[in-house]
């Protein structure tokens, strides 16, 4: 019998270590002289306080969507693929290429095209350390991080030698062609009469990631695919004796893994940038471990996690802008988030466990 | 020994694991210089109770007493300045270490290891030849035997200067032949005033080596006698808490047709070591073939191969067609489309998922099957209301599909497993050590069924390690040594002692 | 400019380049033979980075400086050891999570402390580490009292004395011990029975718990080893190599570091081939004439920054012998029966 209810599991233990992060953060915040009531007042104002703070919060959640349910996909397979980053930058250049090769008619082709570009670059990018760690045996956390620096090195070189028009000393693509660029929530929630800000990024991706989150519920809960890649990450000892394909499942696994994070490059290099850079992922791979920790690896749970987690992101832009808090307070709460709803998940849990035992226990004593 | 206090007393020791009682007031009387057995069906206690005495778990309740004296143990390190020894089910050795470095660990003379290692290995030496136990210093653990390996163990006690040795199930990985050779160590430690506790469930080993006997039930010292005093029937039932059935009640066979034919299978593993040496057998249907041996002798292998998941040279068939040991396909998922069916060695590991949910499980292995899904989503709604109907036909308790395989004892685990297999009706069942870790009550149920299977025309290809088991159910018996099949015998024109020398090897011309 | 003292360059510079990471990788070496694995190497480095250069800069004194270096470095190692020895929990998301924070803390601190832009001032004097000279060596000694630029003066010496002057001496201190701890590491290891504990916790940690020596205990002494080099590698980057703290300086030699353990294959005097290799690199990268002259096509430096990353995939890929890591790497210690 398990120690405590499913829901205290599902909800009680992340949201307590939320709790703990914000409050260290909070301390963060006073110990360099600032009141971290008002901050975070600030932070809630500026992220839902408007359609414009909406639209940068869901943008940044569109991100953490994406490479949230690409380590989640992972991780059903007991793969730890922390190469979202690099498998995103490389989404970013498939997209980039779909852009700049056609003159694209529509958006609507141009978005198809295109994620079908940031897909497979995502995908081809996680393709040989899967088949390292199926085939060789080779540490697939090792590997994927390689492959980060790895693919950072192939998008430098590309920008810098080969994509940048001629000219420009920006290590950048091209803009790509307006037939190409994204319709924003504001395009699309006008069909519906509902005014949204302009200037937001936030687009129709933001669809794109919310069918994705449906399509990971389906694949992983519904399909005899998933039933048989979770039962791999449960015990592979078990999976090759059920007669599933070790190398099947870690493959095809990473291989949507690394889609879902090469997906992502349809948000913030098509649906934003509308150009290739350097950086454009800034660090959303990595966020989206601690967003599928937080939603325990659950497209629902990854998708308020995202929401979350935009919610950070545009409340510490915010704060920058108007406080002398430098957007680092947003990287220092997302390591706070990562430790405590992570690595020190049996710090807030076994205290929660022995309390429903305790209760469990004078029930008993009760009857 | 008379008036001299006992080695060890325990007196009114408790130990709960959450919500279940492992040891329930146990009070213990182990008397200096003596062999005493402590003997009790899985999950009786037995480990829990040895576990809180070498400080690996702290008692709720309850004192230790050694040589009189109340002593404390909160931890391993207290266990061994209290001159306890323990030899663990599974060695507590570091693979890649030598002997030497292996029994100097934790018992090092200063921070350098320049002089502790040349006196450690003078006096492992000395130990050694003084127990006839002949070991090399410089050997290193993972390339010598488990045999070897287990007198590492003892050796590691002996230099801490243990006076109170403590062994775990220990001939469950050796030969009969090493087994008596671990028991002439144990007579001369015995002999030479050390006391010994021996924590099995054989009774075999139980009535020779031992001089007094506890048995343990459900968390309970039930009683103690002397080994003289008493009979493998009188323990038994002391054991179980009612008269047993130690053998099966079946009709004779009437074997068929030939279901399974194996020609001159090979495997050869990763470290290129041969593991099956050319094993050739055949079942048919309405018989129980029995594989019996030491365990480590290629009876896993042979089951995995069968069972689609290791890779073999060599020729088998089913139903008179050749199956493919090497190609692609050649797979769990293949054998199962051939009818073979396989209840593996290893429930927790290999049989089930443990987090699933019963109902997740009951088709774990058969979820490509067409009943199951339509080709890409799965039929979960159909699988729960199945899995009810199995789950009752296999008395399978609590009768709960959405509970997790986990949440589940040994015994109906293994229910859950044999509902799944048998159900398939398969043409043969591969079934590996069917009653490992189960309840008696439970072991009677599981027995019945794979005699009903045979009796409903079908191969049943078995393995167990437990030679009663073997005895009791097989129509035929092979004998697995080393990787070869030593003989072939009927159950009912032969004994242990005969199964027990092929089992080591020694066939009527000799040692092979 | 001739071939040789090109070389002597390059050498010096690979020298200096793999200082950091030598560090680093034996501290991954004490953590990772001990069973803990630590993908939090560039974490430490930076928080001691900052920590060594903020209080260099304050105190004017790079040793104090040091000590708050690798006092901060053991505190992050702490929270590793609590949250993967204590907490048993996933080592290698501690290891992210406290990537982020010291990412975010070391910039978040150093605004509210310098209001440079997150970066500490530039150090000068006795807030930095000075290279040490060698007895016998041309330095800045001889340069002073003989009125001439250092340049000239080593350029007119011998080979012999050039290489002894350029290549070995005038390194500042931390480099010397970064050497040494390659021995001292082999020793401790190999020679101690501190060294047989820890290597035997990271292979089997049930056999030095029964054997009544405890786990927890050797793993938190292991943690505090890799705080003290990871200390020092943090150190040596704002302190030595560079005059200050800049926001990420430690630009990924944590994972480099990682990287040559496992080329290394969690030995010693491998690790420092390793190091030196992967400095070599760096210092090539550096040097785009160098480059330039070595290779008849043109060599991306890109290629040159990822070889190290490149060559670990390599090897993990067990096409040149196999990386077998410690047993119990990564898995935290159940008691059982």
């Amino acid at each position: 019998m398990d120690a405590m209810p499913k829901w205290a599991d599902m909800l009680l233990v992340p949201l307590i270590s939320l709790l703990l992060a914000m409050v260290i953060s909070a301390l963060v915040i006073l110990g360099i002289g600032e009141d971290p009531w008002a901050a975070l007042k600030l932070m809630v104002q500026g992220s839902f306080g408007s359609t414009y703070g909406w639209g940068y919060t869901l943008f940044y959640a569109t991100n953490f969507i994406f490479t949230g349910l690409a380590f989640a996909v992972a991780s059903h397979a007991a793969m730890f693929n922390i190469g979202s980053e690099g498998q995103a930058t490389l989404g970013g250049l498939g997209v980039a290429l779909v852009c700049l090769a056609l003159p694209w008619p529509h958006w609507t082709v141009a978005l198809v095209a295109a994620m079908a570009g940031g897909a497979l670059f995502g995908a081809a990018w996680a393709f040989l350390p899967a088949w390292l760690a199926a085939r060789r045996g080779s540490h697939i956390v090792i590997t994927t991080i390689m492959f980060n620096f790895i693919g950072l090195a192939v998008l430098n070189y590309m920008l810098v030698n080969v994509m940048r028009p001629e000219g420009s000393m920006d290590p950048a693509s091209a803009k790509f062609p307006d037939s190409t660029n994204l319709p924003s929530l504001h395009d699309i929630l006008a069909l519906v009469g509902i005014p949204f800000s302009k200037t937001a990024p936030a687009n129709v991706a933001f669809l794109v990631a919310l069918v994705a989150c449906v399509l990971v519920w389906l694949l992983l809960w519904r399909t005899r695919f998933g039933f048989e890649l979770r039962a791999f990450g449960k015990s592979e000892s078990a999976a090759v004796y059920a007669g599933i394909s070790p190398t099947k499942i870690i493959v095809v696994a990473m291989l949507i893994s690394g889609g879902l994070s090469g997906l992502m490059a349809v948000n913030n290099v098509m649906g934003e940038a509308e150009r290739l850079v350097l950086n454009s992922v800034e660090g959303a791979g990595f966020i989206g471990i601690a967003v599928a920790l937080m939603g325990r690896n659950h497209p629902l749970g990854v998708l308020l996690a995202a929401i979350l987690f935009g919610f950070l992101y545009q409340g510490g832009a915010e704060l920058a802008l108007w406080t002398s808090i430098p957007r680092e307070l947003i990287v220092v709460i997302q390591g706070l988030v990562i430790l405590f709803t992570g690595a020190l998940d049996n710090m807030v849990r076994m205290p929660i466990e022995r309390f429903f035992l305790w209760r469990r226990r004078n029930a008993q004593a009760g009857e | 020994m008379g008036d001299q206090a006992p080695a060890i007393e325990l007196r009114g020791i408790s130990k709960a694991f959450g919500p279940v009682q492992a040891n329930k007031d146990i009070s213990l009387s182990v008397a200096k210089g003596a062999i005493h057995g402590i003997i009790g069906e899985n999950g009786a206690g037995k480990s829990t109770l040895m576990s809180i005495l070498y400080g690996f778990y702290k008692a709720d309740r309850g004192e230790i007493l050694i040589n009189g004296q109340e002593t404390q143990i909160p931890d391993s390190q207290a266990a061994i300045a209290a001159g306890i020894g323990m030899v663990f089910q599974h060695f507590k050795l570091v693979e890649n270490f030598t002997v030497l470095e292996n029994v100097v660990l934790g018992a090092e003379e200063g921070a350098l290891l320049r002089t502790t290692m040349s006196n450690a290995r003078k006096h492992l030496t000395e130990i050694a030849e003084e127990y006839e136990m002949d070991v090399d210093p410089d050997a290193v653990i993972e390339e010598i035997g488990v045999g070897m390996q287990q007198r590492v163990e003892i050796l590691k006690s002996l230099y801490r200067e243990a006076e109170i040795l403590i062994l775990d199930e220990p001939t469950g990985v050796l030969t009969p032949a090493e087994a008596d050779h671990l028991f002439r160590i144990l007579r001369g430690l015995r002999d030479e005033g050390k006391t010994i506790i021996l924590i099995t469930h054989k009774l075999r080993e139980i009535m020779d080596v031992t001089d007094t006997v506890s048995v343990m039930r459900r968390g309970e010292m039930t009683a103690t006698v002397k080994t003289a005093e008493t009979s493998p029937e009188a323990l038994a039932e002391l054991m179980v808490g009612r008269k047993v059935l130690l053998r099966v009640d079946k009709k004779p066979a009437q074997p068929g047709r030939t279901v399974l034919k194996v020609d001159n299978l090979k495997v050869v593993d990763d470290d290129k070591v041969e593991r099956l040496k050319g094993i050739s057998l055949e079942v048919r249907a309405g018989e129980i073939l029995g594989i019996a041996g030491v365990s480590g002798n290629g009876q896993s292998e042979l089951l995995r191969v069968l069972g689609g998941i290791e890779r073999a040279t060599g020729q088998v068939e089913i139903n008179g067609q050749q199956i493919d040991l090497t190609g692609r396909h050649s797979d769990g998922r293949s054998r199962r489309e051939r009818g073979i069916a396989h209840v593996p060695e290893d429930r927790q590991r290999a049989g089930l998922i443990m987090d699933f949910a019963a109902w997740e499980n009951i088709v774990f292995g058969y979820q490509w099957d067409p009943t199951y899904n339509n080709g890409w989503l799965m039929d979960n709604a159909g699988i729960r209301e199945e899995t009810e109907g199995k789950m009752e036909r296999f008395d399978v308790r609590p009768p709960h599909a959405h509970l997790e395989a986990k949440s589940f004892s040994g015994g109906n685990q293994q229910k859950l497993v044999l509902a799944r297999e048998i159900e398939r009706n398969p043409d043969l069942l591969l079934v590996g050590q069917p009653t490992r870790g189960v309840d008696i009550g439970a072991i009677e149920f599981i027995h019945q069924r794979i005699v009903d299977l045979r009796d409903a025309g079908k191969a049943i290809l078995l393995v167990s390690v437990e030679l009663d088991e073997i005895m009791g159910l097989s129509d035929r018996i092979a004998v697995m040594f080393d990787g070869k099949i030593m003989g072939e015998r009927l159950p009912g024109e032969t004994n242990e002692g005969e199964l027990g020398l092929l089992m080591a090897g020694v066939t009527n011309g000799g040692s092979a | 400019m001739d071939t040789f003292s090109t070389l002597i360059q390059v050498l010096d510079s690979t020298l200096r380049l793999a200082t950091p990471l030598l560090l680093a990788c034996l501290a991954g070496l004490f953590s990772e033979r001990s069973g803990i694995f630590d993908i939090g190497l560039e974490a430490k480095m930076l928080v001691s980075a900052f920590f060594s250069a903020a209080f260099a800069y304050t105190t004017g004194s790079v040793w104090i400086g040091l000590m708050a270096g690798v006092a901060a470095s053991i505190v992050f190692a702490g929270i590793h050891g609590i949250a993967s020895i204590t907490f048993r929990g996933n080592q290698l998301i501690s290891g992210v999570a406290l990537n982020f924070l010291a990412s975010g803390m070391t910039v978040l601190i150093a605004q509210s402390w310098f209001h440079q832009g997150g970066r500490t001032p530039s150090l000068m004097g006795g807030a930095r580490f000075e290279g040490v000279e060698l007895p016998f060596a041309i330095g800045p000694t001889e340069a002073a009292e003989t009125g001439r630029p250092l340049n000239p003066l080593i350029a007119e010496a011998g080979p012999l004395q050039q290489l002894y002057s350029e290549l070995i001496s005038g390194h500042s201190i931390l480099v010397y011990i970064a050497l040494l701890a390659v021995p001292a590491t082999w020793w401790v290891l190999y020679r101690t029975r501190f060294g047989l504990r820890l290597r035997a916790v990271g292979e089997n940690p049930a056999a030095v718990d029964t054997a009544g020596i405890s786990v927890v205990g050797l793993r938190y002494s292991s943690m505090i080893i890799v705080g003290v080099l990871c200390g020092l590698a943090g150190a040596y980057l704002a302190t030595g190599l560079q005059a200050g703290f800049v926001k990420d300086m430690t630009a990924g030699r944590g994972y480099i570091a990682l990287a040559a353990l496992i080329f290394a294959k969690w030995r010693p005097w491998h690790a420092l081939g390793a190091c030196l290799l992967f400095g070599l690199l760096q210092a090539l990268a550096l040097r785009t004439d160098v480059v330039e002259a070595l290779f008849p096509f043109k060599m991306p430096v890109q290629l040159l920054d990822s070889m190290p990353y490149i060559l670990t995939v390599v090897i993990l890929a067990g096409f040149v012998g196999k990386a077998i890591p410690p047993r119990a790497g990564g898995q935290p210690y159940v008691k059982e029966r």
